[in-house]
C-alpha cells in the first residue's frame, strides 16, 4: 500500500514538476475550444447548441495527446524495468499510473471547461453538470488512453498510432458524456440516466484496463 | 487442432484446399446472384432496389464474424501461444476491414433511396462504422510493430479490448429505436423475411461465408510464407557478417 502511494506521489510529482506537462495540454484545450467559433462563425445559438459536444471533442483530444506521458518516460530512463520487477503487481503499477493521469489531466481540463464553456455559449445551467459528466467520465478516458499508450510504447510515430486505435474506444464516453450535459440544456430527459452509464464505463475501464495495459507493457518490454 | 499447429501441415492442407473451395465458391456465388437477380421477387414497397439486401446482409455478417475470429484467434495467441493464431487474426484483419466496408458502402447506397439519405447517425451505422475504425486500428498496429511476435500480443490485446463493440453493434437496433431495421433472419422466435427472399439470402450468404474462408487460406499462406522469407533473408545476413568477421 505504501509502495503504491508513494508511486502515485511520485508521478504526479513528475508531472506537475516537469516542464509544461499540464500547462501544454490546457492550452491545446483552450486553442481547440477558441478555434471552433472561428471555423463555424459567431452564432451564439448553434455554438450553445453544439458546446458539450466541442467541449467533450477537445477534452478527449488533450486528454490524448498526454497520453504518452503514462508510460514513455518511464520506458526512456529504464524506470519501467524496475517497476516490473518490483513487488507492485504490474496491473496495479499500470492503475496507479493511469489514476496519476486523471489527477494531473482529466481532473484540470473538466474543472477548466465551465470557463471555456463561456466561450462557446454554454448555458449556464448545463456547466455544473458537464464538470460532474467530466470529472466521472475521464476515469475512463485515462485508463483506456493506457492501453493504447502501452501497446505504442517505443514505437515510431507513436502519437498518430494512439490516437487511431484510442478513439474509436471512446465513443460510449462522448454519447453519454454529451447526453449528459444535452440532457440538462435542453430536457424533458433527465441527465441523470446518462450520468450513470458514464459512471460505469468509469468503473469497468479503471478495473479491466490496467490488466489489459499490464501484458501491454509485458509484450512491450520482453 | 494440434496437427494443424505445425505451419507445414497447414500449408499442406490449404495448398490442397484452395482449388475446390474456389470452385464451390464460383458455383455458390453463381446460384446466388441469379437466384437473388432473377428469382427473388421484388418487394412490394421497394421495388427492385431491395436486391441490395442479398449482399448488404452477407457482407455486415461476415464483418462480425471476421472480428470474432480474430477475437478468438487473439485468445490463442495470448493463451495458448498456439503458432498459426497470431497468423490467422492477422490474416484475417483486411478481409473483415473489406467486408465492412462493402457493408457500409451498399448500406448508403441502399439508404439514399429508401431513407432518403446516404448515412444517418443511427446506432447500428455509428457502431458499424467504430468497426470499421477498430479494424484499421488493428491493421495499423500490425505495420507499426517490426518483431511479429510482438506485433501478434499488441494486436491480440487490442482484438479483445475492441470485442466490447460486437455486441453492441449485433443488438443496437434492439436497444434504441433506430431508422435502421430490426433483425430479421437470426431472432427468437423464426424469420420474418418471406420464404421467396430467404432462400436467396442463404445462399448468398453461403457463398460469403466461402468466400471469406478462401481469401482467409490464401492470405494465411501468404502470410506464413512471408515470415519464412524474413526468416531466411536475416540468417543469410548474419551469415554473410560472420564471413566478414
Amino acid at each position: 500500500m505504501r509502495a503504491a502511494l508513494a508511486l502515485l506521489k511520485r508521478d504526479v510529482a513528475l508531472a506537475f514538476r516537469e516542464g509544461g506537462a499540464i500547462g501544454t495540454a490546457l492550452g491545446f484545450y483552450l486553442v481547440v475550444v477558441a478555434i471552433t467559433p472561428l471555423g463555424l462563425g459567431p452564432d451564439l445559438n448553434l455554438l450553445s447548441r453544439i458546446a458539450p459536444g466541442m467541449l467533450w471533442v477537445a477534452l478527449l483530444l488533450a486528454a490524448l495527446l498526454s497520453a504518452d506521458r503514462i508510460f514513455h518516460n518511464d520506458y526512456e530512463d529504464g524506470a519501467l524495468d524496475v517497476l516490473i520487477t518490483g513487488k507492485l503487481p504490474l496491473p496495479l503499477v499500470a492503475a496507479i499510473k493511469s489514476l496519476a493521469h486523471w489527477l494531473t489531466t482529466g481532473v484540470p481540463l473538466a474543472l477548466l471547461a465551465p470557463l471555456l464553456g463561456l466561450l462557446l455559449n454554454l448555458p449556464a445551467q448545463a456547466s455544473p453538470h458537464l464538470v460532474l459528466a467530466m470529472l466521472f467520465g475521464t476515469p475512463a478516458v485515462s485508463f483506456v488512453a493506457a492501453i493504447g499508450a502501452s501497446l505504442t510504447l517505443g514505437l515510431k510515430r507513436s502519437g498518430l498510432l494512439l490516437a487511431l486505435l484510442v478513439l474509436p474506444l471512446y465513443v460510449p464516453v462522448l454519447i453519454f458524456g454529451v447526453a449528459t450535459a444535452s440532457a440538462a440544456i435542453a430536457g424533458p430527459a433527465s441527465p441523470w440516466p446518462p450520468f450513470l452509464m458514464l459512471c460505469a464505463l468509469s468503473l469497468a475501464s479503471m478495473v479491466l484496463a490496467p490488466l489489459a495495459a499490464a501484458a501491454a507493457l509485458r509484450t512491450a518490454l520482453r | 487442432m494440434p496437427s494443424l499447429a505445425n505451419p507445414t501441415r497447414f500449408l499442406d492442407l490449404a495448398g490442397r484446399a484452395i482449388p475446390w473451395l474456389t470452385a464451390l465458391t464460383v458455383v455458390l456465388f453463381g446460384a446466388g446472384l441469379y437466384l437473388a437477380f432473377f428469382v427473388a421477387p421484388p418487394d412490394y414497397q421497394q421495388g427492385d432496389t431491395v436486391r441490395i439486401m442479398f449482399v448488404h446482409v452477407p457482407a455486415a455478417w461476415l464483418a462480425l464474424f471476421g472480428y470474432m475470429l480474430i477475437a478468438a484467434a487473439s485468445l490463442g495467441t495470448l493463451i495458448w501461444r498456439h503458432p498459426l493464431a497470431d497468423v490467422a487474426a492477422k490474416a484475417a484483419a483486411p478481409i473483415g476491414a473489406t467486408f465492412t466496408f462493402i457493408a457500409l458502402v451498399t448500406g448508403s447506397l441502399w439508404g439514399k433511396p429508401m431513407w432518403g439519405t446516404y448515412w444517418v447517425w443511427d446506432a447500428r451505422l455509428t457502431s458499424m462504422l467504430v468497426l470499421f475504425l477498430l479494424y484499421l486500428g488493428l491493421i495499423a498496429l500490425w505495420q507499426a510493430i517490426e518483431e511479429p511476435g510482438r506485433a501478434g500480443r499488441a494486436a491480440a490485446i487490442l482484438a479483445l479490448v475492441g470485442a466490447i463493440n460486437i455486441p453492441i453493434i449485433k443488438f443496437s437496433v434492439d436497444w434504441w429505436n433506430t431508422l435502421h431495421q430490426p433483425a430479421s433472419v437470426v431472432r427468437l422466435g423464426g424469420p420474418t423475411i418471406d420464404p421467396s427472399m430467404l432462400a436467396p439470402l442463404v445462399v448468398m450468404a453461403l457463398a460469403f461465408t466461402l468466400l471469406f474462408v478462401l481469401l482467409h487460406l490464401i492470405a494465411m499462406r501468404a502470410e506464413i510464407l512471408r515470415r519464412r522469407v524474413r526468416a531466411m533473408q536475416l540468417t543469410q545476413v548474419e551469415q554473410a557478417a560472420l564471413v566478414e568477421a
